[in-house]
């Protein structure tokens, strides 16, 4: 399985792919996997992808072969399937908008949300939508999606119990706290 | 990972997740290395970031930033030649700035051994060119690894420093942007913990160390029967490895991370081809690749960026009058450019053999969406400094920019810089455009970390030879496009606290007459003294100082007594003028379906830069509250 992580530098989108890793890792899955690092994450479109299965080489994805796109900005849902997901795939997307330069010089067009939902009628994805609009700290919109993920049980073998204990890993104190919080919130 | 820095330490052997440049941290410390160094750049620095998760009393060896990557080649090799076992690390054009020192290594007896460990980048992720270093290892004769993954780095680095340690000479180790980033679960070994320290172990017997006339041609003689040793010992071939799927047709020979590719190709291929997988590309091994051309009917041969193996095996086969294969290389100017995906290997199996893979179906799958290039975060100082400069300047002004986040100032609605070359060298063609300027201005812009880096000598030489420029510097106080490196200008180094060495202080010392010095915030005032400063016959420096928010952000959101502001935007005052938006261009600012500006609030951070700008100030902070 492929999934295929996008959103803007500083949104998140690096930790959100190492917790998912390290619970498809819990579960016994081999997997490989990339983030972007330097330039774009000032930014910039910042993409992580996990390639997990029986046996896997590399990390990169090639276009229309994403089972699942994560998305943490509509613009970055709607530009990684256009190129990545495949027909029948699944999208998940925090719904927030960070516009991209061109937009906001009114020189390219606004997208919506139903450009999303568009997008996904047509190919056939299922689209899940995360936002919790009590958030205050948009550092945690990652968790938001987690918690869809997880709760929903999108990925098969990623459990409830395992994205917690890949948190635990990775996070300590006041941090883990919050954002075991949040992610239990955000799991009904 | 919380507890990275203990277990990198660990005594037993270990599995962990962990990216190629962390991977590598583990060699390190498993190889006995004493001594690491580098200048920061991308896909490198992790390693550092790796490094700094282990206290620094805990360190079982000494690491630093250096100013620049030559500078960072010299520490290694004084340390190699004194006994230490030593590593240097940088981006792929980082060789071309250590290459005057790096050039006379393996002319060196390096007793300690020495391997430089080069972050190259295909694909352009993060540089301004896609270099194939490998060249250098053949013009400075120096041995080089190419692992394919993260494991392999790590195995790797352990090969390389018991090849540098045994035959006393440098060893260059070669990532490729996605093998420092790929993350896998990478096994690691024992460590016995750090070795006792050594008495210094420098004795000019073990030279010579110096490469002067006559003495260097034993010198050479000497790295040369080293290369022709590591070949006829069979440690080149040693790192081949061979791929049998019977196929005595077709064989495919290739490394690194393109290795990876071609094997999730080939998954979907019913006739897949032998494949020859080289981990040291030079000095080639030529048993093993003799051996293979032997075997097959046609070879094809998949290499990243330039045709450097191909070269070598077609010269081997012709030197062994091997008429009967066929060696297929590179055909395409597209097939020099470009990272070797799973797509793009693809594409070049399908244009020679079409009957073993699929042909990819032409990409329908446009873009449609505005793209998102990087650009400078909310509140910096930079954008404030171009927002002001730029009406300091005529329409035909030339603005030369530099390397750094300064560089995004090029972009619109800025569009301040109009050349960029390389790290430094901003001031010195800024004087040669100045030669000739007739009505024109000419403005140079530098960063903090990279005036020490590489720009002093051209800054010196602007004095020197009196040009006639205007250099703006854009000082942050850190090194911030990599990832906020600390350098010599932050008070602090990589390990402590240390004084300052202020920019101002040191363009006196340099004896620049026209110094002027402003908060980039101040954005009149720093439109004035740019104005000023370009009337002045010479060199002027403009220093535009604030400290780098997203750095001070992100410490501050860590503080207790934080609060986070935003500013906004009074609608009963904003006659949508838009020079927020489309001058200013914070990306915190948008225009909502209404017609109204508005702030996003996830990107605000009150940090006020944007008031100035708004004609009407109707840009404020809510309730009359100030920054
Ligand atoms: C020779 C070389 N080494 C390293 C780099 C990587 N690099 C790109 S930008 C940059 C930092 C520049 O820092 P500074 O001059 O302080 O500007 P800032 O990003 O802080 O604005 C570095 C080190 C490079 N491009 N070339």
């Amino acid at each position: 399985m492929n999934i295929y992580i996008s959103g803007v530098g500083g949104q998140g989108a690096g930790m959100l792919s190492e917790i998912l890793v390290r619970a498809i890792d819990y579960a016994g899955i081999d997997f490989k996997a990339v983030d972007t690092h330097g330039l774009a994450q000032r930014g910039g479109t910042v993409v992580s992808q996990i390639r997990f299965g029986e046996k896997v080489y590399t990390p990169l994805i090639r276009s229309g072969e994403a089972h699942m796109c994560i998305a943490l900005e509509l613009h970055e849902a709607l530009r990684s399937m256009e190129k990545f997901i495949c027909d029948g795939g699944i999208l998940v997307y925090y719904d927030t908008i960070w516009e991209p330069l061109g937009v906001r010089l009114g020189n390219d067009e606004k997208i919506k949300e139903q450009n999303i939902l568009d997008f996904c009628q047509k190919h056939k994805i299922s689209a899940v939508k995360a936002f919790d609009k009590n958030l205050v700290d948009t550092r945690m919109q990652n968790v938001v999606i987690l918690a869809q993920i997880a709760g929903k049980g999108l990925i098969e073998g990623v459990t409830i119990e395992l994205i917690e204990k890949a948190m635990e890993d990775l996070m300590d104190g006041k941090l883990l706290e919050t954002n075991l919080k949040v992610f239990r919130e955000n799991l009904s | 990972m919380k507890k990275l820095g203990k277990l990198l330490l660990s005594k037993d052997p270990f599995q962990e997740i962990v990216m190629g440049n962390t991977a590598l941290v583990r060699a390190m410390i498993e190889s006995g290395t004493e001594v690491i160094t580098s200048y920061p750049g991308s896909p490198t620095p992790e390693i550092a970031s790796a490094i700094s998760s282990i206290e620094f009393e805990k360190r079982p060896f000494y690491f630093e930033f250096s100013t620049n990557e030559k500078v960072a080649t010299e520490i290694a090799y004084g340390a190699a030649i004194n006994g230490q076992l030593s590593t240097v690390f940088f981006k792929s054009v980082g060789l071309n700035v250590a290459s005057d020192t790096f050039m006379q290594l393996s002319l060196m007896n390096i007793i300690g051994g020495m391997i430089i460990i080069l972050g190259d980048d295909p694909g352009l992720h993060s540089s301004q060119n896609e270099q194939d270093n490998r060249h250098y290892a053949k013009m400075s004769y120096t041995p080089i690894l190419e692992p394919s993954s993260p494991q392999e780095a790590y195995d790797y680095y352990l090969k390389a420093a018991d090849l540098a340690r045994t035959k006393q000479i440098p060893v260059l180790l070669r990532l490729t942007t996605h093998v420092c980033h790929t993350k896998q679960k990478v096994s690691f070994s024992s460590w016995n913990g750090p070795y006792d320290k050594k008495r210094s172990l420098f004795n000019p017997e073990n030279g010579p160390y110096i490469p002067v006339t006559s003495k260097v041609i034993p010198m050479k003689t000497r790295a040369l029967k080293n290369l022709r040793a590591i070949e006829d010992e069979g440690i080149s071939d040693s790192f081949a490895e061979s791929v049998n799927n019977n196929n005595s047709k077709r064989g495919i020979i290739t490394m690194g991370m393109p290795y990876l590719s071609l094997k999730d190709v080939l998954t979907q291929s019913n006739w897949p081809p032998d494949i020859l997988k080289l981990g040291m590309t030079f000095p080639l091994p030529r048993q093993k690749i003799l051996h293979f051309l032997k075997e097959h009917e046609e070879i094809k041969i998949l290499e990243e960026l330039d045709s450097e193996i191909e070269l070598m095996i077609k010269a081997l086969a012709f030197d062994n009058a091997l008429s009967n294969v066929k060696i297929i290389g590179k055909e395409n100017v597209q097939d020099w450019i470009g990272e070797y995906t799973p797509e793009k290997i693809t594409q070049l199996l399908f244009s020679c053999w079409p009957d073993m893979v699929k042909p990819i179906l032409s990409d329908n799958r446009e873009i449609t969406l505005s793209p998102r290039p990087p650009q400078l975060c909310p509140g910096c100082g930079h954008r404030s400094a171009f927002h002001a400069i730029k009406k300091a300047l005529k329409a035909d002004d030339i603005k030369v920019g530099d390397i750094g986040c300064h560089t995004l100032g090029h972009l619109p609605p800025y569009n301040m810089g109009d050349i960029v070359m390389c790290m430094g060298a901003s001031p010195a063609i800024a004087s040669g455009l100045s030669l000739n300027k007739g009505t024109r201005n000419i403005i140079a812009f530098m960063g903090d970390s990279t005036f020490f880096h590489a720009a002093m000598p051209s800054v010196i030489n602007a004095i020197f030879n009196n040009h006639n420029f205007t250099m703006i510097l854009m000082e942050n106080g850190t090194t911030a496009m990599t990832g906020h490196q600390d350098n010599p200008s932050s008070g602090r180094n990589f390990n402590e606290t240390v004084e300052k060495i202020p920019i101002r202080k040191v363009l006196e010392g340099f004896g620049v007459e026209h110094i002027f010095e402003v908060d980039a915030y101040k954005q009149q005032e720093l439109s004035e003294l740019v104005k000023e400063a370009i009337t002045i016959e010479g060199f002027s420096v403009v220093i535009a100082k604030h400290p780098c928010m997203l750095k001070l952000t992100r410490q501050n959101k860590n503080k207790k007594s934080y609060v986070l502001k935003h500013v906004e935007i009074d609608q009963n005052i904003c006659v949508l003028h838009k020079e927020c938006i489309e001058d200013f261009a914070c990306p915190s600012f948008s225009i909502a379906e209404s017609g109204q500006i508005v702030v996003n609030q996830d990107l605000c951070i009150g940090d006020g830069s944007c008031r100035q700008t708004c004609p009407v100030s109707a840009i404020n902070y809510p309730s009359g509250e100030s920054l």
